[in-house]
């Protein structure tokens, strides 16, 4: 132990004298490039493999190599795996940002540091571990080429020392990481082990955090969002998919590439069940989609809200000529190019009525990894059933961060190719008319290209029920009546919102997607710390279900939750609900690129219902270092 | 009265639309024409047939032949994409794109381009007036330096080549034609058909309405006059047996995907369609001299087309039952373990 370090440790004013068990964060300050995201995966899952629940974020900039990267581990008994504002655990590498990552640290949170950069003299509430990188994986690591991607390993072997992980588990973390790279793996089991020999020979654990095994993550698995969703597309079923690479939703596709080169290759041919086609721009992307799910496969694409703006046009036909499409939009800032790093739930309002005249599309929205998955199927059943495209609404804090869940169960039930005509019920219809409501749902029978039935002509422009082109205008009011028809009868079927009631609340939350997690917290903290107790409504879908109704009248007011500037859920519940309704509903706003956090929406909602709430602000929003990169 | 029937017992009425809605003597009703001649004597199944469109008059063509076949009028220069998603679906299709000048070169020039690298399956038909008729005459990226619209509007930027642009980019089969030229344009059509890749076909096709006048190179006294064939085109389809009359020597014999035999009369000497470099270099000399190369002007009959590149089953993938599509439990599992 260094002789500062001592003093620092007899001068922690607001010093933690109790133990900190599986219950705290670890922020990771690294340079973009340095290979640091291999040794958090590792960290990350050895607190998996603790048996403790974990969660991690990444905080990247919009750059390759050399700008600013924060990833965040959160470890919590309770299971609470959305973001946390606090850091109390802080490894600062990079000596950009080290300053002002240990400046904005509450009092009683532990730093390891790179040694030169002697952090240690910027506070004295703090605990402080230097440790000598560069020193230490010179001998473990003999080709200097690819110390400095080893060197990150190391902070890993401090950590599990520090905190008490268990190093046998640490490295059947590193080796699922590496897989079967043997070479890679015991050089990086090397670099573990001098940062355990460093930590024990020459630190004395001063700070209250500890991991301790528990038995809360059996079978759990970690994934991120994109990933799910590939592996639900997979087993949909899809077999076209056309994509163009966007931030943050290329992985969604890349892991599908991945999967399908494994899982969808015919064995005894070699040839494969489905064509992936990275296409000319998001346009062409929806192109295809609509092509392909016009001739009967089913299709996706992935995408963000650049490409979103891009597929406009083809929503727009795809909504009119009736045909099937299924698009992930992984949301992130905007407007225009935004932070295209950032996560948020900004899209909603642009896609509801994406496209001119009168548009409306179903939009569903995962909170979890396993709803990305059970929801990409469902998405591919809607889209068919319904004939009309189908967005999926993740966001970059669902899609590119790794979330534990409980493994994905495999699908059961069979799929719905929704009504396609075959001889049997071109019998029973007699006459056939492709945008003919028949049943009084407002969906029509459809036929595709080489499945022997009637061919019909599909069209952007005016056409009546069957498919001739017509600007009559009788022709043009029964169909868009139709289609607004079809559109209600999509409210019985699409995902069901998850409600809990609770007797005797007044306040009723209400929240979507990855606010899910922010909001299970604060509904804790709000009974826990003030003893106000809420019902919540997490919607799965638009349309709107009729208990949305049914739910804002059982409570006084109604949080609306969201990450975007102008409470975009809130303006398209307005436009379903009457005046009454209308004025229940309140708006909890965050909208600053990182994710949605507990704090936040206590804090708001308690302000709102007239509480005093101390205002804190540990926000990094100004740090230089977050400047500068394209 | 029955009329002729072709080789798979159809008659010529299978393969017409609807009436056309274009004006009394466009050309673009011609190319319907031939385009009904050609599937008719090629003995092709419509229902086997896809025919795609962007927005224009010739998008609106589409309606007017083989009315028993799956059409799709999709958005303005994007018929591409939703082309290539259909084929993706069902590579078994037969898939016939109607453009326009504006919808190609101009609003679609993007997804043209890309069409042309992939060598996607498709028949590419552009219906080439040198100007937008549904919105009363404005210049296209293909109307010719100088030439004057009915306003006396003078056009000062040069045209986009299409041919040129196609077989730069990667078309394995690359034509230009005039609606008025029943026989080339029908040839040309079968040949077409008999090809497994991109075929480029630019027809010049007046416009009556807005671009047939004096001072139009797209109008008919124009192109009849500056019509430069580079060979007689005569297709023979491989189901056929039939001798072809030209002397050895002058005539270049192609051999097409499917066996058929294209045989290309050569007009002048030291043309060779299979030449890339020889094909642009005509193009650019008859532009200068004010002409129209026409007739087959490049093809490369072996490249795999795109379909092939993706080794994709042999059935359609829209068909492809749910056991095919959904990986099994273990295969699930699998993913789960190495998630663990």
């Amino acid at each position: 132990m260094l002789p500062t370090d001592l003093t620092v440790q007899e001068n922690r004013a607001h010093g933690r004298a109790e133990r900190v068990v599986n219950d705290f964060s670890i922020q990771v300050a690294t340079v973009n490039g340095s290979g640091s995201q291999t040794a958090n995966m590792v960290l990350l899952r050895s607190i998996l493999l603790m048996g403790v629940p974990v969660s991690g974020k990444n905080m990247f900039p919009s750059n390759i190599a050399g700008l600013p990267t924060w990833y965040t581990i959160r470890a919590s008994t309770r299971g609470y795996i959305g973001r946390k504002k606090e850091v109390d655990f802080l490894v600062a590498m990079n000596p950009e940002t080290a300053k002002e990552d240990v400046l904005t640290l509450d009092p009683g949170a532990a730093v390891v540091y790179d040694e030169p950069l002697k952090l240690n003299a910027l506070r004295t509430d703090l605990v402080f571990y230097p440790v000598p990188f560069d020193k230490l994986v010179g001998p473990v690591c003999p080709d200097a080429k690819l110390r400095r991607l080893v060197r990150n390993m190391i902070y890993d072997g401090v950590l599990a020392k520090l905190l008490g992980i268990d190093m046998a588990l640490m490295e059947k973390a590193l080796s699922r990481q590496f897989g079967k790279k043997g070479k890679a793996v015991a050089l990086n089991q090397g670099a573990l082990k001098a940062g355990w020999d460093y930590a024990e020979a020459k630190l004395a654990k001063q700070d209250p955090f500890a991991i301790e095994p528990m038995n809360e993550t059996a079978g759990k698995i970690l994934i991120e969002g994109n990933a799910a969703a590939a592996i639900g597309c997979m087993m949909a079923g899809v077999t076209v998919v056309a994509w163009y690479p966007i931030t943050p939703s290329s992985s969604l596709c890349e892991s599908l590439i991945g999967y399908m080169k494994k899982y969808r290759v015919d064995k005894a041919t070699g040839k494969a069940t489905f064509a992936i086609v990275q296409a000319e721009d998001e346009i062409a992307s929806l192109g295809m989609v609509i092509g392909a799910s016009w001739a009967g496969a089913r299709a996706m694409t992935a995408t963000s809200g650049p490409g979103i703006s891009l597929m406009s046009e083809f929503s727009g036909l795809a909504y009119y000529a009736e045909t099937p499409a299924v698009i992930f939009d992984v949301q992130r800032v905007g407007p225009s190019t935004g932070l295209p790093t950032r996560t948020a739930q900004g899209d909603l309002l642009t896609i509801a009525f994406l496209s001119h005249g009168d548009t409306k599309h179903i939009m569903i929205m995962p909170s979890s990894v396993e709803e990305c998955y059970t929801m990409a199927q469902e998405a591919f059943d809607l889209a068919e059933q319904f004939q009309t495209p189908v967005f999926v609404m993740l966001d970059l804090d669902l899609g590119m961060n790794n979330w534990m869940s409980s493994a994905f169960t495999y699908p059961t039930t069979p799929i719905n190719r929704g009504k396609r005509l075959n001889a049997e019920t071109l019998k029973t219809l007699g006459e056939w008319g492709r945008y003919k409501d028949v049943d009084g749902d407002g969906i029509p029978y459809r036929s595709v290209p080489g499945d022997g039935m009637p061919a019909y002509f599909t069209r952007g422009s005016g056409h009546n029920a069957k498919a001739q082109y017509s600007e009559r205008p009788n022709d043009y009011v029964e169909n868009v009546d139709r289609l607004a028809r079809k559109f209600e009868t999509a409210r019985a079927f699409v995902p069901k919102p998850a409600i809990d009631l609770r007797a005797g609340a007044d306040i009723g939350l209400l929240g979507f997607g990855t606010s899910h997690w922010a909001i299970t917290e604060s509904r804790d903290q709000l009974r826990e710390e003030t003893d106000v107790s809420t019902s919540y409504y997490r919607l799965r879908a638009y349309p709107f279900t009729d208990d949305l109704a049914t739910f804002i009248d059982a409570h006084d007011r109604i949080y609306v939750i969201e990450q975007n500037r102008d409470a975009q859920l809130l303006q398209l519940m307005r436009l379903d609900l009457s005046p009454d309704r209308q004025k229940k509903l309140r708006s909890v706003l965050h909208y600053d690129g990182l994710p949605l956090d507990a704090r936040t929406v206590t804090d708001s909602v308690l302000a709102q219902e007239g509480f005093e709430v101390a205002k804190k602000d540990t926000e990094r929003v100004s740090r230089s270092g977050m400047t500068g990169g394209e | 009265m029955a009329g002729k029937t072709n080789r798979i017992g159809l008659e010529a009425v299978s393969y017409r639309g609807s009436k056309t809605t274009l004006c009394a003597g466009c050309g673009h009703n011609a190319i319907s024409e031939r385009i009904v001649d050609a599937f008719f004597e090629m003995g092709i199944e419509p229902s086997r047939v896809v025919k795609l469109s962007g927005i224009g008059c010739s998008s609106k063509s589409p309606a007017y032949f083989l009315g028993s076949a799956h059409g799709f009028n999709a958005v303005h220069g994007r018929m591409p994409s939703v082309g290539t998603g259909a084929l993706l679906a069902n590579g078994t299709l037969i898939a016939i794109g109607i453009s326009g000048d504006g919808d190609t070169g101009a609003i679609g020039i993007g997804q043209f381009v890309h069409l042309m690298r992939r060598n996607l399956p498709i028949i590419y038909i552009i219906e080439d007036n040198g100007c937008y008729g549904l919105t009363k005459g404005q210049f296209s990226p293909t109307a010719d330096l100088g030439s004057r619209l009915k306003t006396g509007v003078v056009n000062d930027l040069p045209p986009i080549d299409t041919c040129a642009l196609a077989i730069e980019l990667g078309a394995t089969f690359v034509a230009r034609s005039f609606s008025g030229d029943k026989k080339q344009l029908l040839a040309i059509l079968k040949a077409a058909l008999a090809h497994r890749g991109t075929v480029m076909l630019d027809v010049i096709s007046p416009c009556v309405t807005f671009n047939d006048h004096e001072g139009s190179t797209k109008s008919y006294a124009y192109v009849k006059d500056h019509d430069d064939p580079l060979e007689e085109v005569s297709f023979v389809p491989f189901f056929e047996d039939i001798s072809v009359d030209y002397a050895p020597g002058t005539t270049q014999e192609v051999t097409m995907h499917d066996g058929s035999k294209l045989y290309l009369k050569k007009l002048e000497d030291g043309y060779d369609p299979t030449d890339k470099i020889a094909a642009l270099k005509r193009l650019h000399e008859t532009q200068r001299r004010g002409e129209f190369a026409t007739g087959i002007v490049y093809i490369e009959p072996d490249r795999d087309d795109f379909l092939e590149q993706l080794n994709t089953v042999d059935e359609p993938l829209a068909f492809l039952p749910l056991e095919r599509v959904r990986p099994g439990r273990e295969a699930l599992e699998e993913i789960m373990e190495s998630l663990r």
